[in-house]
């Protein structure tokens, strides 16, 4: 349930609503709870809301893990 | 991408496994987060260290450790006139003493499942003549979120937007553990994400009054065999509190998020199950927020019947494994569910019974 899915956040707007892209997917969520977010920048995301801000090569990796189970679960 | 190839490599997590296994042999640790026990099961790291290393479940899951009572209470407020119970879609499934909340929505009750609390809120707007009462389940990684969400709700001037806030936190739980009497676990594997927001140092009580030694995980199975290693490095230094997550995790947390989540809600005691009633382990509203608090509404629970066989609360304290419960893999499966352990995907009897190699004949 503290399960929280890596995003790059391409597009911020005002009142704490920004875009982020997940495998090509475009999403709003808040970012109330995190300090400086900006553009390009890699989040962790938890239900709706950005919960921290993560280093980009290292979210890249992690979006790679989360094609491969995607990838897994259409195999099943 | 090199980086993540190299992070990769089975021939990483061998190599870890082979490390762990030289360090020696008889070591209990409890993975405190229900997402890794997923991960755990998953990638199949308990046979793999095992006798070496012992990796054991403990209150990581917050579906699991909600009390019956605190259902009951849930499906009680969900058959309430123009009410509109809207919750993450985990809780559910979960049986209380007369039922879930998706037998509630059978007998009628309206209850709808949300990705985050925000869609709750905006229900309320769409759904002005009724009553929206988010039920918030958690550790620390969902409260700010939640609570977030009342500020918001509050600034837009929302009247049919409520919580009921059964929300709980992590380091109270562990230091119940850790006090325990027979408590025999050689150190914790912490969770990343709820330590995302409330930092490292929020268990340094561990180490310091209780001698045990922590790593803050990270969700991959080599994230989870690196914090293994150094636990196991650990046994024979002076222990600390380390974080393997640290693309994510920092000693103070993120202080925003907890000024938002302190801002909204208070400590509060809280039933656990397994744990019975822990002083200051939950969140209740503030004061000054009470108007959005569904936990004050009167509501008739009828009397809990009566025991149903059901071990989690062992479970959930790393006491037994699923397969001691003589419900397990017979009565109770993931699909016709006795306790909560069995219903959330990220349960320890149902990641056995899913992922568990001699457990289920």
């Amino acid at each position: 349930m503290c399960l929280a899915v890596p995003a790059e956040v391409v597009e911020i707007l005002q009142n704490d609503v920004a875009f982020i892209d997940v495998g090509g997917l475009r999403k709003k969520i808040n970012l109330s709870l995190v300090e400086g977010v900006q553009t390009g920048d890699f989040v962790l995301v938890h239900a709706g809301f950005a919960i921290e801000i993560i280093d980009e090569e290292e979210a890249r990796k992690t979006m790679e893990l989360f094609e491969e189970l995607a990838c897994l679960d259409e195999i099943r | 991408m090199k980086y993540v190839d190299e992070f990769r490599l089975p021939g990483t997590a061998r190599s870890l496994v082979r490390k762990i296994r030289e360090l020696g042999t008889g070591a209990t640790f409890m993975e405190v987060c229900g997402t890794h026990t997923m991960a755990i099961s998953k990638a199949g790291l308990g046979p793999m260290l095992s006798p070496q290393v012992e990796l054991i479940s403990g209150p990581g899951c917050p579906v699991c450790v909600t009390s019956d009572m605190d259902i009951d209470t849930a499906v009680a407020v969900a058959h309430m006139p123009g009410v509109i119970l809207a919750t993450f879609g985990d809780m559910v499934k979960v049986p209380g003493s007369h039922g879930s909340l998706s037998d509630a929505s059978a007998e009628g009750a309206t209850v709808k499942v949300v990705y985050s609390p925000l869609e709750a809120l905006d229900l309320a707007r769409s759904e002005s003549d009724s009553e929206v009462v988010f039920l918030g389940i958690g550790f620390e990684t969902t409260a700010p979120v939640v609570a977030a969400t009342i500020l918001e709700a509050r600034k837009r001037e929302l009247r049919n937007f409520f919580v009921l806030s059964f929300h709980k936190l992590v380091p109270p739980a562990l230091r119940a553990l850790a006090a325990t009497e027979d408590f025999s676990v050689d150190g914790f594997i912490l969770p990343g994400h709820v330590s995302a927001v409330i930092g490292s140092r929020a268990y340094s009580f561990l180490p310091s009054e209780f001698g045990i030694p922590c790593v803050v995980a990270g969700f991959e199975a080599t994230d989870i065999l690196q914090s293994v290693f150094r636990l196991m490095q650990a046994l024979t230094a002076r222990p600390s509190v380390a974080i393997e997550y640290s693309r994510v995790v920092r000693p103070e947390g993120n202080q925003k998020a907890l000024s938002v989540m302190y801002e909204v809600f208070e400590p509060v005691d809280a039933e656990w199950r397994g744990l019975f009633r822990l002083p200051a382990s939950g969140l209740g509203l503030k004061e000054e927020y009470r108007e959005y608090d569904a936990g004050a509404w009167p509501v008739e629970i009828p009397p809990a019947t009566g025991d149903k066989g059901c071990r989690c609360g062992e479970v959930l304290c790393g006491k037994i494994k699923p397969s001691l419960c003589g419900l397990f893999g017979g009565a109770c499966t993931p699909d016709n569910p006795v306790g909560p352990c069995m219903v959330s995907t990220e349960g320890t009897c149902a990641s056995y019974f899913l992922y568990s190699y001699d457990e289920v004949d």
